[in-house]
């Protein structure tokens, strides 16, 4: 007689069971079955569309974060509708065709108004600037190109307000000129310089589309809006024009009453030889007296809640009911279903914010523009990066949600902590740390905090060449959108490692 | 044979109650951590954010007592999660049925819970306030907080008041969060509706471009409208009195409590 050994069925181990996907499948199913998470993701998505109604409807135009509320004042723009000052003294001449302008810079002082009309020596900015400028008219905000002399970063080429690249570095004195040349062919204009004005280097090439025949040549000098009160002084020698000359004409761009910021007009001499020009006022990107876009999507934190506290019972209910053996029992490597966990709400964070901020930015955009202009055109670049920003933002905090669930595994704590990491210093910069006149914080608070994240739907853009206060009521954020990301980035790799560690450490 | 009498109803339930929820609160760990960060965080987010403010001349308009008492917006959020755990435990832990078999009114039940609640909640906040308080007054002269700028004393009668608001908003707060949580029952879904309330109403004011409709939130949030018992400069062009500022608060207090005695009497549990 002989025994017949039973052996235990055992479901074989084929590859695709092995597979991290066959997890990531799994955790999914988990997440879409619960019928409350799929529904608080809808709410994420449904809470940032909807605020778009709320926060881009403004009742006046020209209302900044601050509740100052009136008329906008008259902004000039320039190519690409991008507000700009433009106001500077234009000694000029008309010049038809292609054609080239060269001059040396011998000198660039600095005088500071004192009293009513009074100057003393001194005040020169960083960005206080004299040279040679191809402009298409004495009009404000006209497209230009620009070759110039800085206050304290050397030579630059600066070409319709934005752009800005650098040429020879240094101070510039009589017994070391700058030599500047621009060169128009077309729509073309090269800028070059020279310490000797015989070895010639290429500094940059501006394109301005559609720039008409006739343009404006000649001298400018600009006393930076760094200080309105800073006049600055160019002294010009070897002035060349391959055009035929046909005299200086000498033009206070943007008018010379202090209503544009200037508060005396520039000036022109002549002498043998050399041409000096003095003048107060800048030729810069603006901050913009608009709305940001950025109110559009205003709604994110709104969004952020039940996603939060789904991410958070992603990990913490398998806790409360036991489940935690199962899924441990069938994934014993605890890393694997932590990664798996967190690929599925990150991409649930993911889908919602892009579909979220889409939304919100269609039906947003109209709103404010019916209410008026927009503090800065936003490119279309912009706004991708502002709705694969959220996308990401929502994305993150999901992660963070998970891990930090993981650490505590309790939910209650761990949404009261991930809410409170993101939205109480967004608060303080708001609240007590708001500082003078209450125009928004942002210092450490909105940079070393997940809450930095929100930099990433920030539309109005920061010049280095422009020193300005960009408070951040009017959508400045302290760190660039992609490091604002960063820093949350960081945050939820710190809690996702220590989440690891714990989950295999510990006994469930 | 006859079955044993049902015991006689206890002579005093109220009291009866409130030492077994008393005895629930001391014997686990979770409450005492939870009133620690109370304390800790009032102090430590106070004392930073009174180390990074400025005020270099008389019209800065910064108001000290809103600096130094910044930890409350963290601190409220531990509050909340203590009055929510109070009756989330219950839930998630299928305790509720033993303690609604052991007492049945129901009503003293959620007074007992809300009674032992409150009593630490306000404990922990008192030297909470007072420390970050003791720590602006400490931190602030040297930040330019000083008689020359218009800040004579910090410890004038709104100061007092202040820290009377900000101890009371916690409280409030505290039993706000045990109201909305007997009505929603669950601690995570509970926890995500209170700091909503609290958080979601200051930052709808930020964002709203509309300035009537932000004064308004302000006035009905309850976060903004505590804010305003916790101002000392400024008070007349607020949205709010102090006093009415607390009575809002109040009101929220009373309703969630309202909303979740009713449907704790009325729902199955």
């Amino acid at each position: 007689m002989t025994t017949e050994t039973v052996t235990p069925h055992r479901s074989p181990l084929t590859p695709e069971r092995e597979s991290f996907w066959y997890l990531v499948h799994a955790e999914w199913t988990k997440f879409r079955t619960v019928r409350g998470w799929v529904i608080a993701a809808g709410v994420t998505i449904v809470a940032i569309t909807a605020f778009a109604f709320l926060g881009a409807d403004a009742s006046s135009s020209c209302t900044g974060g601050n509740g100052a509320s009136g008329a906008c004042p008259a902004q000039p723009t320039g190519p690409g509708g991008v507000p700009v000052q433009d106001v500077f003294y234009f000694a000029h001449q008309p010049v038809t065709g292609n054609g080239t302008i060269t001059a040396a810079v011998t000198s660039l002082t600095g005088q500071i108004l004192t009293g009513a009309s009074q100057l003393a020596p001194g005040g020169l900015q960083p960005w206080s600037k004299a040279g040679i400028i191809i402009k298409e008219s004495t009009s404000q905000g006209s497209a230009y190109a620009a070759m110039m002399v800085t206050g304290s970063h050397g030579v630059r080429m600066q070409w319709d307000y934005v752009n800005d690249t650098p040429g020879l570095a240094g101070s510039v004195s009589a017994s070391s000129p700058r030599w500047l040349r621009l060169v128009r062919t077309g729509g073309t204009i090269t800028g070059y310089d020279s310490a000797d004005g015989t070895h010639w280097m290429l500094v940059g090439t501006a394109t301005l589309p559609g720039l008409t025949s006739t343009v404006q040549a000649g001298l400018f000098a600009a006393g930076s809006s760094d200080s309105f009160s800073t006049m600055a002084t160019g002294v010009f020698r070897h002035i060349g024009l391959s055009w035929p000359a046909t005299g200086w004409t000498g033009t206070n761009i943007g008018g010379s009453a202090n209503a544009t910021g200037t508060p005396l007009p520039g000036t022109l001499r002549q002498s043998a030889g050399t041409i000096t020009v003095a003048s107060f006022g800048d030729i810069s990107p603006a901050t913009g007296s608009g709305q940001s876009l950025q109110r559009a999507l205003a709604g994110t934190f709104f969004g952020l809640i039940p996603l939060i506290v789904v991410a958070a019972m992603f990990m913490t209910a398998e806790y409360r009911r036991g489940l935690i053996w199962v899924s441990l029992t069938a994934a014993p490597r605890r890393g694997r279903l932590l990664a798996a966990k967190a690929t599925v709400i990150g991409a649930v964070g993911f889908a919602a914010g892009l579909v979220a901020a889409t939304l919100a930015l269609a039906v947003g955009t109209p709103l404010l523009l019916r209410a008026g202009p927009l503090a800065w055109p936003v490119s279309l670049l912009t706004e991708a990066r502002m709705v694969a920003g959220t996308g990401a933002l929502l994305a993150v905090a999901a992660v963070l949600a998970l891990a930090i669930g993981t650490i505590v595994r309790r939910s209650a704590p761990a949404v009261a902590i991930v809410i409170v990491v993101i939205f109480v210093p967004y608060l303080l910069a708001f609240g007590p740390l708001a500082g003078q006149g209450g125009t928004g914080g942002g210092g450490w608070e909105l940079r070393i905090t997940p809450a930095a994240a929100l930099s990433v739907q920030q539309a109005v853009p920061r010049f280095y060449q422009l020193i300005a206060n960009y408070p951040l009521n009017s959508g400045y954020y302290p760190l660039a959108p992609w490091a604002g990301l960063a820093a949350e980035c960081a945050w939820a790799a710190a809690a996702l490692a220590l989440a690891y560690y714990l989950l295999r450490r510990r006994d469930a | 044979m006859s079955l044993t009498a049902p015991a006689a109803f206890p002579p005093h339930p109220v009291g009866q109650a409130l030492h077994a929820e008393w005895t629930k609160f001391r014997t686990v760990a979770g409450p005492s951590w939870l009133l620690a960060g109370i304390v800790t965080l009032t102090v430590a987010v106070g004392a930073v954010a009174a180390s990074a403010a400025h005020c270099q001349s008389a019209t800065c308009g910064i108001d000290p007592a809103t600096v130094s008492l910044s930890g409350i917006y963290p601190a409220q959020a531990v509050v909340a999660v203590a009055g929510v755990l109070a009756i989330g435990n219950e839930y998630s832990t299928g305790m509720i049925n033993l303690s609604l078999t052991a007492m049945p009114r129901r009503l003293t039940w959620l007074f007992a819970k809300a009674t032992v609640l409150t009593a630490p909640v306000l404990t922990a906040s008192v030297p909470a306030v007072a420390g970050a308080a003791l720590a602006g007054r400490l931190i602030l002269p040297g930040r330019g907080f000083t008689p020359a700028h218009g800040y004579a004393s910090l410890t004038a009668a709104t100061d007092l008041r202040a820290a009377a608001g900000a101890v009371l908003y916690l409280t409030l707060i505290a039993l706000l969060s045990l109201g909305l949580a007997a009505a929603v029952r669950d601690s995570a879904a509970a926890i995500g509706l209170v700091l909503g309330v609290l958080y979601l109403f200051p930052l709808a004011a930020d964002a709203v471009s509309n300035p009537a409709l932000a004064r308004h939130l302000d006035q009905i949030g309850p976060l903004p409208a505590g804010l305003d018992a916790q101002a000392t400069i400024g008070v007349k062009g607020l949205p709010l009195t102090p006093w009415q500022g607390l009575g809002v608060v109040a009101l929220w207090t009373v309703g969630a409590l309202l909303l979740g005695a009713l449907l704790l009497k009325s729902r199955d549990a």
